[in-house]
């Protein structure tokens, strides 16, 4: 490197790939490694890395939406498959995506290591000597002054307050804006520290869901969830202990039908601790410890009580039924293994606001609980439970079943019952709510966090400082006037600097 | 509840800024094309001497009219109605607000007015600090007007409330540095665009060719290097806001659905939007990289913005309940 290039450089950015030395016996594998770490190679796997990304944005992805997945692969019977070995339902988790993301961060670790201690370098040194030639900067003046040269200096020196500047014979060196190559190694430090907060939520996280109905409670325990994603290496252990109860839940809606609040009305405890109301709705999940309850979904449960032909009570507790539409018509099963002749299942429609159409199909015309019925198909016969085939508690298998009135459909309102041709009478009492819950703990998120913070703050200062040098040879023997040279340049916006070269000499001259 | 009759001014409102940044357009073209006849009577005044000094026949008073040389009063009026259209426009998004009971960037129709806003606030600051010259505008406006007269009219959505998930605070924050992030993002991509213009002009220039429509409109531009710097800035300026929108975005994601980051459509979208202007950043750093080949990158990084925007919020399915 020449002295001006020496000099003139105001970055830490690695140098253009060079051959290594011949004779080098790590030669293919230094030459490598500097390629890996160049700044060719950094932005060629920033375009791969966009690029890799863009079919996660149009496909299905089955972490989403694993239904839509299995749409797409059974309406597209050859592309489906392929795209699906292709990894294309799973872009974020593939190993092409996996390997650009591990490159990028490879090269940046390699380049960011030897930065940081340039500048580290370049931080705790003087600024660099001043080149030969002052007139072959972007931006130089000289002129002549009656002072002798230490006052000339003294008062060039005088006009760079704010620069560190260093004396060295007749000459000065100067330069200001260091934070911005701070900046930028904070900066992409920061990346480094985001992908370890993610790696630790991956790896150590945890997330459950989990129905609850009012009345009703769960543990933070893995056997309390109805779906659990834990992460590779989450131990059990670490699950915050608490628990809660959903004590109330309301929806209200506007008068098109759409939501307009979700509250859940709960109350929370650690374990032996005393219980604390607390209301949990969108955007305003429960934080206990490092575990937070979140409100995802809500339907209807309503409440049925089921009476064998002798008067026994069989069941007598609220039934969930899943939404199937925005007004909230939603479908439940119930089934009846324990009554003392034959088994009984019903597969029932719930419509919190009851319309007929002319066919006499019921409907549902608004999301909110105005009028609301039970509408029941009945079946009576062998459920099927002890086969030993694990059931889903959602469908009802009919084949060993015969329907109660050809399959005819009866409608129930709240108090209502209907006494099938065995005896066994089901009585809809009356409505309640479920929520379903969503735990999540994340033990890398502060990490993401901070590192996001250092991302913004170090590019602030990487974008808007600018860097720049300036320097000043003063000469001239005795009896002669003396000769002032200056001369400098900025990393960036040289309009903006040569305005302020431009008031600095002013200065200098006065 | 929303206000129908403030919800009127304001539409009312839109429109006249609109016709009001039309208007200015065609004040900068005016600008433009009277610059255009000076530099031809220039031309032919230079020829002339030149046929003078050769010593061939005596030439008369050139044909064109003489253009006087002070600044174009069709450049002043159009700066004072881009202002002025301004001004309406921004009245215009806060009755919006006000119609609504919140703030006005809660559905694509009045975010693609604020961003219109944004892109218009930028340019005209540019002017102020006297990094571009102000008959840029009529490239600018013209991309402004289209964009404004497709969203009131394609995606227009009368005032009312919010979804539960989208009101939060959050929204406030993280919408509005979106906002003021696209809107200087898509006037980065106007002028790296017209950079690209340029610089193919000045390329056909130097060949000694004489370009056609519509690269000879490069004559028109501002110098290739003031753009490149200008588009530079504009980004420079606008990267760290849209890293702080996403991140914004994270934690309300956080709060609303229990997971900071999870690959919706939207979301993806913003990542290669992101990670796309990293790249322009990298690129103007890196050898071989910088001038036109990093433009393209601007031009790409911007098309990403317009997908997470527009594409994604009318054909992809996510959790993003905008639209
Ligand atoms: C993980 C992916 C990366 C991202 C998102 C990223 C992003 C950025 C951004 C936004 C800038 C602009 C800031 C500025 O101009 O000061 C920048 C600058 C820079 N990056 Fe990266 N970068 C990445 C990886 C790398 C790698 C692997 C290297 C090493 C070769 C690198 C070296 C640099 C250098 C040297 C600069 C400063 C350029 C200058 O001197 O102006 N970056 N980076």
């Amino acid at each position: 490197m020449t002295e001006l290039d020496e000099a003139t450089r105001l970055t830490t950015q690695p140098a253009p790939v060079q051959q290594p030395r011949r004779g080098d016996p790590f030669g293919p594998l230094r030459l490598g490694w500097r390629q890996l770490t160049s700044m060719r190679t950094a932005l060629l796997l920033l375009f791969l890395l966009a690029l890799a990304s863009v079919p996660g944005g149009f496909l299905p992805q089955t972490s989403l939406n694993p239904i839509r997945v299995d749409q797409y692969i059974r309406e597209h019977r050859t592309l489906g498959p392929l795209l699906d070995r292709l990894q294309l339902f799973d872009v974020f988790s593939s190993t092409w995506f996996s390997a650009i993301y591990l490159l990028l961060f490879i090269s940046l670790v390699g380049c960011l290591v030897p930065r940081t201690r340039l500048h580290l370098k370049a931080l705790l040194t003087k600024p660099p000597k001043v080149p030969r030639s002052l007139a072959k900067l972007p931006v130089s003046e000289r002129w002549e002054s009656d002072a002798d040269v230490d006052t000339a200096l003294a008062q060039a020196r005088s006009a760079l307050r704010g620069w560190r500047v260093v004396r060295r014979g007749d000459e000065l060196s100067a330069e200001k804006g260091y934070l911005r190559e701070t900046g930028n190694l904070v900066f992409h430090l920061s990346l480094v520290l985001l992908l370890v907060g993610i790696a630790i939520g991956a790896f150590r996280g945890f997330k459950g869901t989990v129905l609850v109905v009012e009345g009703r409670g769960f543990s933070n325990t893995i056997a309390s969830y109805d779906d659990v994603h834990p992460g590779r290496r989450f131990s059990p252990a670490s699950l915050v202990p608490f628990s809660v109860d959903l004590k109330d839940f309301r929806a209200t809606y506007g008068d098109d039908g759409k939501a307009l609040t979700f509250n859940a009305d709960v109350s929370w405890s650690k374990l032996g601790g005393t219980p604390k109301g607390y209301d949990v709705r969108v955007n305003h999940p429960l934080a206990v410890d490092g575990a937070k309850l979140y409100l995802i979904g809500h339907g209807y449960a309503p409440h049925i009580l089921v009476k064998d032909a002798d008067g026994t009570v069989l069941d007598d507790a609220p039934v969930p039924c899943l939404p199937q539409d925005p007004q909230f018509l939603s479908t439940c099963v119930i089934k009846q293994p324990s009554t003392k002749g034959k088994q009984v299942g019903f597969r029932g429609v719930f419509t919190p606001t009851t319309v007929t159409d002319e066919g006499g199909r019921v409907g549902s015309a608004y999301p909110g609980p105005k009028n609301p019925a039970l509408t029941l198909t009945a079946f009576v016969g062998n459920l099927g439970i002890d086969s030993g085939i694990p059931q889903s508690v959602y469908t009802l298998e009919t084949k060993s079943m015969t329907p109660v009135d050809n399959g005819q459909a009866r409608a129930l309102l709240p108090g209502q019952s209907w006494k099938l041709p065995t005896g066994v009478t089901l009585t809809y009492v009356d409505t309640r709510e479920w929520a379903t819950f969503q735990v999540t703990q994340d033990p890398g998120k502060l990490l993401a966090l901070i590192a996001s913070v250092g991302m913004v703050a170090g590019l602030m200062l990487s974008l808007f400082v600018r860097r720049r040098r300036l320097w000043v040879r003063a000469g001239g023997g005795p009896g002669e006037p003396t000769t002032v040279q200056v001369g400098g340049l900025a990393r960036t916006d040289p309009d903006r600097f040569a305005s302020e070269f431009a008031a600095i000499t002013a200065r200098m001259r006065e | 509840m929303p206000d129908k009759g403030l919800g009127q001014l304001s539409d009312g409102l839109l429109f006249t800024a609109v016709v009001v940044y039309a208007l200015a357009m065609l004040g900068y073209a005016g600008e433009q094309a009277s610059r255009k006849a000076r530099r031809a009577v220039t031309a032919v005044r230079a020829e002339s001497r030149v046929l003078l000094g050769a010593g061939g026949p005596p030439v008369s008073a050139p044909a064109v009219p003489v253009v006087t040389e002070r600044p174009s009063r069709a450049g002043r009026i159009a700066l004072v109605l881009t202002l002025g259209g301004w001004l309406v426009h921004a009245t215009s998004l806060v009755l919006r607000g006000f119609a609504a009971g919140r703030v006005p960037w809660g559905n694509m129709f009045e975010f693609s007015s604020a961003v219109a806003l944004v892109a218009v606030t930028a340019f005209l600051l540019l002017v102020g600090r006297g990094a571009v010259e102000r008959s840029l505008g009529a490239f600018v406006m013209l991309p402004v007007v289209l964009y404004l007269g497709l969203a009131s009219s394609v995606l227009y959505t009368e005032a009312g409330p919010l979804v539960p998930a989208l009101n939060s605070y959050w929204i406030k924050i993280h919408v509005a540095a979106a906002v003021v992030a696209s809107g200087s993002f898509l006037l980065s991509g106007v002028i790296a665009l017209l950079y690209l213009l340029r610089s193919r002009y000045d390329a056909g220039v130097e060949a000694r060719k004489s370009p056609r429509f519509p690269v000879s409109l490069g004559a028109q531009l501002p110098s290739a290097p003031v753009l490149d710097r200008v588009s530079y800035s504009v980004i420079a300026f606008a990267f760290p806001v849209w890293t702080f929108a996403i991140i914004a975005g994270a934690i309300w994601a956080e709060a609303a659905w229990g997971r900071y980051w999870g690959w919706d459509p939207k979301e993806t979208w913003s990542f290669i939007t992101w990670v796309l202007y990293a790249g322009y950043l990298h690129a103007r750093a890196t050898a071989g990289w910088k001038g036109r080949k990093a433009a393209w990158v601007a031009v790409a990084a911007a098309v990403a913005l317009v997908i997470d925007y527009y594409v994604v919020n009318i054909f992809v399915v996510g959790l993003h309940s905008y639209a």
